[in-house]
């Protein structure tokens, strides 16, 4: 009897799966090839912004405001050295290089997507955990989740802004603070229906503390939904930090983030479109691309999970 | 007849525990301010006295759960504080800025049931055609792409460049119907996109469920046209699933609604919202995330009770 739960046991183990066939599955599937190579492509964009842009965000330049796309001027730079530049994205109000805002501004959503994503999932998952493993805990954990996400998620994440005064760590922490109850709910419900498996009957029967249970049973089996589960709340922290900059409660305006570059532009939109245009559409890129990694994962690693329906 | 009591009794009841943990957390936002609380209700501008009159009124040298008792029985009242920025009541702020809010709110649920449910059962019943994967693209895209993008290319497409429909702003039901729906057509565009991409997914899926049980076979059998068996049959079973969604997509057309006011001038409670942020007037912003969480736990909870409307199998 012992052999049989022991080998039931040793066939889920979670390194037993990761096979290269996974690797390979996700390679071949096309949401994944858009959705990554794009993130990529726009992730080393922002990486590279020093070298692709010859002006700082930051320079206001009085002479040069409100260029189209494309249009020509001399800039003195900040060492004082006097160039012919080519603003590719024209200029804004400022007289500040809008290209050069935009490459810059996608460091700051990726920051903020990613930073939001492995937060949430690290503090869903304790909390989650915790909840399915603790019958009290449970009941108190899912009346407060109940109760958080009654309360509309920007609105939530403007409250809090408000509240701590903006800085790049406090909107993390806000948008973080509305999507880690989806989290929990999350991580509760696997852990629920993964402790009635076989694998998790056949280790309390060889009498596996519950701990370890936890740890090397139930924790590797939610791994898989919750990558999923990471991308979709990385591209909504994204439009969460955007929504925050453009409404002018998040990130301060000469900081380059792409809402910003939006709230200042749209001030002269009806004039000037492209200022609110071109951050708009690389705002809608990138999501667009985490989205569709989002996918792309979802369908690959975990055919079951997650219709995207329930998502509020 | 007990039955149905008792259920009602049962979901009320988890209703109210949930509006109980929405007033405790609304309360303890502003407690969540680094400061003294009574000049933070205040604001800025706010003289010695009336801090003085506002520490006493609301009893902010007791216990909080004193506190919380003073504040909790003022709302169930109605009294939602005074807003010192505005000069007026809460509750008189908000009343002056619902209409818009609600005329916005209405528009864009009436047109995204109207778009999404036929997509989504087109989507379904052509399962894998061209429809169905433009239907999933379109609806990935419309999850991406942010409110205040789209509010902008719309305005720059139709009232700029076609000068189709006005650029911004709102008009009253009172000033007349036809420039009332004149303003709300843009706005309630722009916010349905993703209202649009979360039903019809939802539906798609729901209705491609319910066309694989045996009674679509058996009503294609009998030879009833398709489009019967389409909407009596498969729609049908698939109608709670879908009103559920539109309930809880509710949560995200609130938030929606802020941005969407802000986009296109509307004078709603998003565009309050917005005001009150930056003017760091918590009074106002509590009062609003107060109102906007309990209408969405109370038309939740209308959903739920309305699902034998929709299946005849749920009794209570």
């Amino acid at each position: 009897m012992l052999d049989v739960a022991a080998l039931i046991i040793e066939a889920a183990d979670p390194e037993a799966q990761v096979t290269p066939s996974v690797w390979r599955r996700l390679a071949k599937n096309w949401s994944v090839r858009i959705g990554g190579s794009t993130l990529i492509l726009l992730a080393l964009m922002s990486l590279a912004a020093p070298w692709l842009s010859a002006t700082d965000p930051r320079l206001l330049d009085p002479v040069n405001r409100d260029l189209l796309p494309g249009a020509s001027a001399p800039v003195v730079l900040l060492d004082g050295e006097r160039v012919q530049h080519t603003f590719l994205m024209g200029t804004d109000s400022y007289g500040r290089d809008i290209y050069s805002r935009v490459l810059y501004g996608g460091r700051v959503s990726l920051v903020v997507g990613a930073s939001v994503a492995l937060l949430s999932v690290f503090l869903g998952v304790l909390f989650g955990l915790a909840a399915g493993a603790t019958r009290w805990l449970e009941a108190v954990v899912m009346r407060v989740t109940d109760g958080v996400m009654a309360i509309p998620g920007i609105l939530l994440a403007i409250t809090l802004v408000a509240i701590w005064r903006a800085s790049l760590w406090t909107v993390i922490l806000a948008i973080t603070f509305a999507e880690i109850p989806r989290v929990v709910r999350l991580v509760r419900s696997l852990v629920v229906s993964i402790r009635e498996e076989p694998y998790v009957e056949a280790a309390v029967s060889v009498g596996t503390p519950a701990l370890k249970r936890l740890y090397r049973h139930i924790l590797p089996n939610t791994v898989a939904p919750l990558i999923v589960q990471a991308t979709y709340i990385c591209a909504f922290a994204m439009l969460m930090e955007a929504i925050l900059s453009f409404l002018g409660v998040g990130l301060p305006p000469e900081v380059p983030t792409w809402g910003n570059i939006m709230a200042e532009g749209r001030l002269q939109f009806n004039e000037y479109p492209h200022s609110v245009l071109f951050p708009g559409v690389f705002l809608a890129l990138t999501v667009l691309s985490v989205n569709m990694l989002g996918d792309g994962l979802r369908d690959t690693l975990d055919p079951h999970f997650g219709k995207r329906g329930d998502r509020p | 007849m007990t039955r149905i009591l008792a259920f009602l009794a049962r979901r009320v009841a988890a209703t109210l525990v949930v509006l109980g943990v929405v007033a405790v957390l609304v309360f303890l936002l502003l407690r969540l301010v680094p400061g003294d609380p009574a000049a933070i209700i205040a604001g800025d501008s706010a003289t010695t006295e009336q801090i003085a009159q506002i520490r006493e009124g609301l009893g902010l040298n007791r216990p909080l759960v004193v506190q919380f008792g003073i504040w909790f029985s003022n709302v169930v009242r109605g009294d939602l504080g005074e807003s010192f920025v505005f000069k007026k009541t809460v509750s008189a702020l908000i009343a002056q800025r619902l209409e818009p809010t609600i005329a916005l709110a209405l528009c864009t649920i009436v047109l995204a049931v109207m778009v999404a449910v036929p997509l989504g059962v087109l989507a379904a019943w052509r399962h894998g055609g061209w429809l169905d994967r433009a239907l999933m693209g379109f609806s990935t895209l419309g999850f991406s792409i942010p409110v205040f993008v789209l509010g902008y290319l719309l305005i720059w497409l139709v009232s700029l460049k076609l000068g189709w429909l006005p650029v911004q702003g709102y008009r009253r039901l009172s000033s007349g119907f036809y420039p009332f729906i004149q303003h709300l057509i843009l706005p309630s565009i722009t916010l349905s996109v993703v209202y649009i991409a979360l039903i019809a997914r939802l539906t798609r899926a729901a209705v491609s469920q319910a066309l694989t049980e045996d009674y679509v076979r058996t009503a294609r059998a009998k030879g009833l046209p398709e489009r019967r068996v389409l909407i009596r049959h498969a729609l049908a079973n698939a109608a709670v699933p879908i009103v559920t969604v539109i309930g809880i997509g509710l949560a995200m057309l609130m938030g929606g609604v802020v941005v969407t006011e802000s986009v296109f001038a509307i004078p709603g409670l998003g565009r309050l919202t917005v005001d009150a942020v930056l003017a760091r007037d918590f009074p106002t912003i509590q009062g609003v995330v107060l109102l906007f969480s309990v209408a969405y736990v109370l038309i939740n909870l209308l959903i739920d009770l309305s699902y034998p409307l929709f299946d005849p199998r749920i009794r209570y």
